[in-house]
């Protein structure tokens, strides 16, 4: 089990530093000219003074060879140093660490909400023993996910917000200014939830060990409850890494459509100025959810399903 | 043993008794402690049987005019046509056909457990005084688990994964409120005790995958048993494990229901095991029950064409009568096979083989290997068959495949036709590709789907450059003329043809380059066994013709003894015994030989051994 | 695309009868086959739908003019914020301009970006996936370890990354949103591969002498493709989702060439006044979305089946 979880952790840090590298050659090494891209970034005008793109080059080491830069810029990320922002001049860490608590908000209440309402809908849809009523709840989720998020968004402020004036359509102001994005941002995420977990639930209602359930003369609520919904949610487990990571990538658009301050916002503003290092750390820090979502899962899922011990082993021995 | 087993079952009885008085309503528990209490099984059978459902007269189980179709797109697909079947108390009633015939569907329509899609059209199933056809799902339930016991096709996936197994075995109880949440977990463990499992403390707290095929069969037959039903239902209970745990679990099935008292309705595809076990056998056919009666009738004097068919063809009764088909198919190779040419007429020569499987690193543990093929010794001469036997996972497939260098081995020498082929590579290794061919198990997986029969039949001339376009259809023409299929399949795909068809095509496929070695792994045991039969006498009839040399992969001893001229017994990865079919089926050596041979039926041994058939003489005046 | 959908029922009526294993007769196949797919379709209303909205999609793509004879940049200061009408049917924006024939016009633009971003997931990811698959060994490794390190920065990051080093426009967008979906192709192709390549048919090629590069040709590839097509196709719904979303952001086309996201993002402004500014190009998108999903679907269950 120790080694398991060694294991895990290197891959994870590994991950992570392969991310980060990525993440340099795609911004630092990419665009023909970073320097002046920045230069422009933070002024007015086009007009640049190439006495400061020279001081720019200097004080982003864009003079040195690219394998000095990035050696030079690993090691002061391993220390928590992104560098700055091209705009206001503020630490990358600090300016994403001031955005996070209501990003976090957001997609914390988000997730919350998909899992309810997907999982809910997924057991409901499965349960059901009306044809036709399964047939409407399974068709909802694929129109959740086809239905672009910004749009749902603008949807939702246009009929809660300006015709019966219930919520707020903009700001950050508490939890009534919380509810319309996050439910925007909870519909898209609660989809796939429930499209995972419906399919899962259906093969796993037809596994012969479900017929032995029925065979013993249990009920419908004890098969799918008892025995069918464990291990049926056990692949949907699988995927909870990738759909945080959706969660903020919407976030970036709900946080545009509602108005509201948050990481999200910070990404757009800082993607439409070309400010490279927040986009950088932004990136990364997208990369460190994924892999710390991952390697919690990774670590319960032994909890959960007595195989995967077995099955981790046998994935590589020949078949 | 047989003391060991009533003790515990007195024990367990008086556990169950109490609870069952306690809580339920079910009438059925009433039967149980008459059942339970009196030593003599035919008296406490019958009694039980007045007792219960007294006034219909009939017996445990009548089927009458049962029809079951599946819903499909293209309209309703009927699987079962009127059928009629009765099951009297404690008996064992075995419902034979081959795969498609419906049998597992007539099952399964008894206790409303059809997969979905399947609905019921008419007929009635009388069980103990219900019309089960009739009853909603809910009076279904009360039914199932506690009334009728179902073991199983296949006991590797009909466990809930991340369940203990006690859990598993006590949830019957709990549903049937037959214990209380406290007891339930001490009657699982005496179920499984029950139920033949050795040390049931430890197996209760493990989860199934934990527990091998056969012990994971024991755990589904202790839910089975758990609320003491009058009938079990097994469906194919044996057909996914291995021979020698076969024999065991369905020995332990018939001791529980001589000793209970529980009439059993045993689903199989395999008339021997049917012979061994049923008091009386019912065929099925197409949907239809063609023929039933008791087994000594239907074994000795089948009226039905399809009975006397199946009989002539079961898997584990061939050896009845490979006295007729093997000396022609011998006939011009023994005359080859003279002990003195035997050195010139070596093809196949293999030297103390080994194979290593690298196996990843557990936790603490070092890098460890498997051992799949270790120090393996034989020879195949021209136009010779050469069987391998030996259970799944003894080494049998990967050796054949080594043979023909689809894996590398990790030591020993394989020598093809004086040429030592270990590590051929490039010009030798395709020498060695055109003169051995394979011939796989499952004819569904080894054509390409989207190859027509041409293509298929014509891949390996196309390899090598053989002829041109039109030559070598004319040579693949000529391939299935002498497999017996029509030319007009040619330009057919794999999926229209049935699997014995099929397999006739991955005959002809591996003969395209008239190779002198042809490997069959396991070549007709995904068929059903009508076509088995002819499959055999096809390969035959080829070596008879073209002095190709057979190894022959089988787990099957009758099927080995019916095509080999010598055979090889493996086990875990090493060859136990090697000699002449004849000698090593009437002498066996080893202790190994001795329990596979066991393992066959014992009903068709009696016949192998009459020299007549013997008339009248059921399997349990045997035991 | 639909001769495989028109095979539907014939493979499901060649797997169906169990009970007798003989073969179907060769029969007049064309009358059978348009019977079964005017019937295949009449069962799946929803289908024959979504391949009408795609079609028109890709008819309003290629000949805008075929829809609507205004100009989607010429607006008639007079006639602004026009609610839908018969002579406007979505409407008309701040400057007049007729929002139908700007959502006509930006299908061009969105289907470019679209099938830019779809071939360069299923060329670049298709060929990783091949390769990682084919070769195995520490070459699978590599890819593999790359792959996963592209899943795990989220797709809209990744693009919005692309973005900021590549510039904007329709084409960078486009191939933003095509190399956020890479690991996704490469994952399926690999694995499908290795599928097929330990099938037993591909190993009886090996062993009756087929030679590496035809096993890969002949029955590798053929039998891989399925599943990366059809994940093509459901990607195409998703790559048009994320386009949408760039250029919702402002880093799509340049302002006053239409398309879609920019047309719902320019009637964010109006959205008080003007509700059909954003909710109808919304919808087009949404239903050009849902069509493909649903198109997606039905390939992907003709393929299980085929199976």
């Amino acid at each position: 089990m120790r080694r398991y979880v060694i294991r895990r952790l290197a891959q994870a840090v590994g991950v992570l530093w392969a991310a980060y590298t990525l993440s340099f050659l795609v911004l630092d090494y990419l665009p023909g000219d970073p320097v002046s891209a920045m230069a422009g970034a933070g002024m007015d005008s086009s007009v640049v003074d190439p006495a400061r793109l020279d001081e720019l080059k200097k004080q982003y080491g864009f003079d040195k060879p690219v394998l000095v830069q990035y050696v030079d810029y690993l090691s002061r990320a391993l220390r928590g140093d992104f560098g700055n922002s091209v705009s206001t001049g503020r630490s990358v860490t600090s300016v994403i660490a001031d955005a996070l608590p209501q990003t976090l908000q957001l997609t914390g209440m988000a997730l919350l909400l998909a899992t309810l309402f997907g999982g809910g809908l997924a057991l409901f849809a499965t349960y059901t023993s009306q044809r036709w009523l399964r047939q409407i709840l399974l068709s909802l989720p694929s129109l959740g996910v086809s239905i672009p998020t910004f749009w749902i968004g603008l949807m939702i402020v246009q009929l809660f917000s300006f015709r019966i004036r219930l919520f707020p359509a903009f700001g950050n102001d508490g939890l009534r200014g919380l509810i319309l994005p996050a439910v925007t941002l909870a519909i898209p995420t609660g989809a796939m939830v429930a499209q995972l977990l419906a399919k899962s639930l259906l093969t796993t209602l037809d596994e012969p060990y479900v017929q032995t359930a029925r065979a013993k003369g249990a009920g419908r609520a004890r098969i799918h409850l008892g025995h069918a919904l464990r291990n049926a949610s056990l692949p949907a487990l699988t995927i909870i890494g990738l759909l945080v990571g959706q969660l903020m990538a919407n976030a970036v658009v709900i946080e545009t459509v509602f108005a509201r301050n948050g990481l999200g916002r910070v990404t757009a503003a800082a993607v439409s100025i070309q400010d490279i290092p927040v986009v950088q750390g932004v990136v990364v820090f997208g990369a460190l959810v994924f892999v710390l979502v991952n390697l919690v899962v990774d670590l319960i899922y032994p909890l959960l399903d007595p195989r995967i011990v077995v099955a981790a082993t046998a994935r590589r021995s020949p078949a | 043993m047989t003391d060991h087993r009533t003790d515990s079952h007195g024990r367990t009885d008086s556990h169950g008794d109490a609870d069952s008085h306690d809580d339920t309503s079910a009438d059925g528990a009433g039967g149980i402690p008459t059942d339970g209490h009196s030593g003599d099984h035919d008296g406490g059978r019958n009694s039980d049987h007045c007792g219960d459902h007294g006034g219909t007269g009939a017996g445990l189980l009548a089927i009458r005019g049962l029809s079951v179709s599946y819903r499909t797109r293209t309209g309703p697909l009927p699987a079962v046509r009127g059928v009629d079947l009765d099951v009297e108390p404690g008996e064992i009633v075995a419902l034979v056909g081959e795969s498609g015939s419906g049998k597992s569907t007539l099952a399964h329509a008894i206790v409303g457990l059809l997969p979905a899609g399947g609905h019921i059209d008419a007929g009635s199933v009388r069980f103990g005084g219900h019309d089960l056809a009739a009853l909603s799902e809910r009076e279904l339930r009360a039914i199932r688990g506690a009334r009728i016991g179902l073991v199983p096709q296949d006991p590797t996936v009909s466990l809930n994964p991340v369940k203990r197994i006690g859990v598993q075995v006590a949830e019957v109880l709990r549903i049937h409120r037959l214990a209380t949440r406290r007891s339930a977990p001490l009657e699982a463990v005496a179920l499984l005790e029950r139920a033949g499992l050795a040390e049931p403390e430890i197996r209760a707290r493990q989860y199934p995958h934990e527990l091998s095929g056969g012990m994971r069969q024991r755990a589904l037959i202790a839910i089975a048993i758990a609320a003491q039903p009058k009938m079990i239902i097994a469906d194919e209970p044996t057909s996914a494990l291995d021979v020698t745990v076969q024999r065991l679990i369905l020995d332990h099935i018939q001791h529980l229901a001589d000793e209970f008292g529980t009439a059993v309705l045993l689903v199989t595809h395999d008339l021997g095991v049917a012979a061994d076990r049923a008091q009386r056998i019912a065929v099925m056919s197409q949907g239809r029950i063609v023929e039933s009666g008791p087994t000594a009738q239907i074994l000795d004097s089948p009226r039905d064409p399809y009975t006397q068919r199946l009989l002539r063809s079961a898997p584990s009764l061939t050896v009845v009568h490979t006295a007729h088909t093997v000396p022609r198919a011998r006939t011009s190779p023994s005359v080859a096979v003279e002990p003195s040419v035997v050195a010139e007429q070596s093809l196949v020569v293999v030297d103390n083989l080994v194979k290593e499987f690298p196996l990843p690193r557990t936790a603490g543990g070092s890098a460890r290997t498997l051992r799949a093929v270790s120090d393996v010794s034989f020879t195949v001469n021209r136009h010779e068959t050469l069987a391998l036997v030996g259970e799944s996972g003894s080494g049998k497939s990967t050796t054949a495949r080594l043979v023909l260098r689809l894996v590398d081995s990790t030591a020993g020498r394989i020598v093809l036709d004086g040429d030592d082929v270990t590590a051929a590579r490039g010009a030798r290794l395709r020498r060695l590709r055109r003169q051995a061919q394979i011939i796989y198990q499952n004819p569904y997986a080894s054509l390409d789907p989207r190859f027509s029969i041409k293509e298929v039949i014509t891949e390996p001339l196309r390899a090598f450059g053989v002829g041109d376009r039109a030559s070598r259809t004319a040579r693949a023409r000529d391939l299935l003329d002498r497999v017996a299929l029509p030319a007009s399949v040619l330009e057919r795909r794999p999926a229209e043809l049935s699997g014995g068809q099929r397999q006739r095509v991955a005959i002809a496929r591996a003969l395209a380059l008239a190779p002198q070695l042809v490997v069959c792994d396991e070549p007709v045991s995904a068929l059903d066994a009508s076509v088995q039969a002819q499959v055999l006498e096809l390969l035959a009839e080829l070596q008879a013709d073209t002095g190709v040399a057979y190894l022959f992969i089988s787990h099957d001893l009758a099927v080995v003894r019916q095509i080999a001229h010598r055979v090889a017994v493996m086990r875990a990865g090493q060859i136990v015994e090697t000699g002449p079919t004849d000698d090593l089926f009437t002498s066996p050596r080893h202790e190994y030989t001795r329990a596979l041979l066991e393992a066959i039926p014992r009903w068709s041994q009696q016949r192998q051994a009459a020299a007549s058939p013997s008339s009248g003489r059921t399997p349990s005046a045997k035991a | 695309m639909s001769r495989s959908l028109a095979a539907d029922p014939a493979t499901r009526a060649g797997l169906e009868p169990q009970v007798e294993a003989t073969a179907p007769t060769p029969g007049p196949r064309l009358g059978v086959d348009v019977r079964r797919l005017s019937r295949f379709f009449l069962r799946r209303p929803g289908l024959l739908l979504s391949l009408i909205v795609v079609a028109l999609v890709a008819l309003a793509a290629f000949w805008p003019t075929l829809f609507t004879g205004r100009d989607p940049l010429l607006g008639v200061p007079a006639d602004n914020f026009q609610p839908p009408s018969a002579r406007h049917w979505f409407g008309t924006d701040e400057l007049g301009r007729d929002t139908y024939s700007r959502v006509v016009h930006g299908a061009a633009l969105s289907l470019k970006a679209t099938l830019i971003a779809v071939a360069v997931a299923f060329v670049v990811g298709g060929a990783l996936g091949l390769v990682a698959g084919f070769v195995g060994r520490w070459v699978e490794d590599v890819l593999m370890r790359f792959v996963d390190v592209l899943l795990s920065i989220p797709a809209l990051f990744l693009s919005l990354a692309l973005v900021t080093a590549l510039g904007y426009g329709t084409v960078k967008v486009a191939v933003a949103v095509g190399i956020a979906s890479v690991a996704s192709f490469a994952r399926v192709m690999r694995a499908e591969v290795l599928r097929v390549r330990q099938a037993v048919f591909v190993e009886a090629a090996r062993s009756s002498g087929t030679r590496w590069y035809s096993v890969l040709g002949r029955h590798v590839l053929p039998n891989a493709t399925g599943p990366v097509i059809v994940l093509a196709t459901l990607d195409f719904g998703t790559a048009v989702l994320a386009v949408s979303s760039l250029s919702f952001l402002g880093y799509g086309a340049a302002p006053p060439a239409p398309e879609w996201g920019t047309l719902v993002s320019d009637g964010r402004n109006y959205l008080a006044n003007a509700w059909w500014l954003s909710t109808l190009p919304g919808l087009t998108v949404a239903a050009t979305v849902l069509a493909t999903n649903r198109i997606a679907r039905a390939l992907d269950g003709e393929w299980a089946n085929q199976r």
